[in-house]
């Protein structure tokens, strides 16, 4: 029987939400109990589900479960570990992500700012050397959660062609399956730096890839929202009808090209929702204009904010949109984004949230 | 030979004991009593030091009732028969 599955990780650990319908949903208790859940996948090859789970205490892990939650399992020696000579060690693992093109591969992203690959579904990850070795690292920076690849896109059908991004490090991108990695920032502003239009150094929030056109993608920085038609190589701002270019978060429909979803926050300098109001932004013209979505949402007295892997489609059919946000709140739509309803409150701050349309055993 | 106390919330690394027996040679510091306990219970180990072998920040380590981070770190010695806590710190909110 399928049900649809949503997956909320928070600074206190990974919270699970099971609906029929989409319209009422179930919470389990926490996994992970006192563990930030900075990263969640449900492999759609598998049903698969990864957690990055992060104690103050006890460091950094990720487990994976093939029953949709009820058990997890880690290898006793780790899943991720920098090697001796690389003279670092894991502080936390913010991005997961099945590839689309390559069975059996998952792409991780950590803290510090590494790329790591896995060939047994997340079992097990080793350190892309390419990257961790390229003469720019030293010169990248570190945003206020860390120095991290906070996201991995791979190409859907090319498993040459494969983008991270960092704050602040800005875009790379490989297109030789990470023999060579180039920056790929041109067009995105560093306001923050003494030169403004560097090649690399951008605090960007987040990437998304469009679903109908591969080498489209729609960026959040930190100030500026972009789009590039180019697989990245260049940049142009799709801001101008946004309320702010400030924010965390950039969602790309699962199905439509051209559409995508934004959660605008005030500025750098003031970290509250404009008009003090919870509205997501949907584009369906990859950008050109954008219209606010409200029904459902708190429209007053509202200072809540969504970070940057708390908004995640799923894949039905319509697509369903779901955000958390920092002080426990997660909403859902069925109708991709027209209406809203509450699907759980109260809960510890959400870092991530992930969703799929799974088959129960 | 020393024993190791393990805190409740890694017991699940150490099949539920609370403590453990661990042999060492004289004039062991704490860095080796580390190694000898990481070969039999890895998963413990990677929670109390990191892959480049420090202590986790918010771990404490007594040896005999004295913090190692107050003594000489993973250097202290750790004498015949002594009592080492393994003790999260007070942390988080």
């Amino acid at each position: 029987m399928s049900q649809h599955l949503l997956a909320i990780g928070t600074v206190k650990g990974l919270f699970l939400a099971h609906s029929p319908d989409r319209r009422s949903w179930q919470l389990t208790e926490p996994k992970f109990l006192m563990n930030a859940v900075y990263a969640v996948a449900v492999d759609p090859r598998n049903q698969r589900l990864l957690v990055s789970a992060t104690s103050e205490h006890w460091g950094p892990s990720v487990f994976s479960s093939d029953d949709l939650g009820r058990t997890w399992q880690e290898p006793t020696g780790g899943s991720l570990s920098f090697p001796a000579e690389a003279g670092a060690a894991l502080e936390r693992v913010w991005q997961l992500t099945p590839s689309p093109s390559e069975p059996g591969v998952v792409w991780a992203g950590s803290q510090p700012s590494a790329l790591w690959r896995s060939e047994d579904g997340g079992a097990h990850f080793s350190l892309v050397h390419s990257l961790w070795e390229h003469p720019h690292r030293p010169l990248w920076g570190a945003g206020y959660g860390g120095q991290a690849i906070h996201t991995v896109l791979p190409h859907p059908t090319d498993p040459a062609r494969l983008l991270v991004a960092m704050s602040t490090g800005g875009v790379y991108r490989t297109e030789d399956g990470g023999r060579s990695w180039e920056p790929s920032n041109a067009g995105v502003k560093a306001y923050f730096l003494p030169d403004p239009w560097p090649e690399f150094g951008q605090c960007v929030h987040k990437v998304a890839r469009d679903s109908g056109d591969p080498d489209r993608l729609y960026l959040q920085n930190h100030h500026g929202v972009y789009r590039s038609d180019d697989d990245g190589r260049t940049w142009n701002s799709i801001a101008d009808t946004l309320p702010t270019d400030f924010g965390f978060t950039m969602l790309a429909h699962p199905g439509r090209g051209g559409v995508a979803y934004n959660w605008p926050i005030t500025a750098d300098a003031e970290r509250m929702p404009p008009g003090r109001a919870c509205r997501v932004y949907r584009t369906e013209d990859a950008g050109r204009t954008w219209s606010p979505l409200t029904a459902g949402l708190p429209q007053e007295q509202y200072f809540d904010v969504v970070l940057r892997d708390a908004m995640c489609a799923d894949d039905a059919e319509p697509a369903g949109v779901y955000f958390g946000t920092r002080n426990g709140e997660v909403y859902a739509s069925a109708d991709e984004g027209d209406s809203w309803s509450l699907v759980a409150g109260h809960l510890p701050s959400v870092l991530c949230v992930r969703a799929a349309v799974v088959e129960e055993a | 030979m020393c024993r190791v106390v393990v805190p409740a919330a890694l017991r699940q690394f150490t099949d539920g004991a609370a403590s453990m027996t661990v042999e060492h040679p004289e004039g062991a510091e704490l860095s080796d009593l580390l190694d000898a306990l990481a070969a039999r219970c890895p998963a413990l180990i990677r929670r109390i030091r990191d892959e480049q072998g420090e202590l986790r920040r918010f771990v404490n380590v007594y040896v005999d009732g004295e913090d190692a981070r107050r003594l000489d770190g993973l250097s202290t010695s750790v004498p015949a028969g002594a009592e080492v806590l393994i003790v999260p710190s007070v942390a988080g909110g």
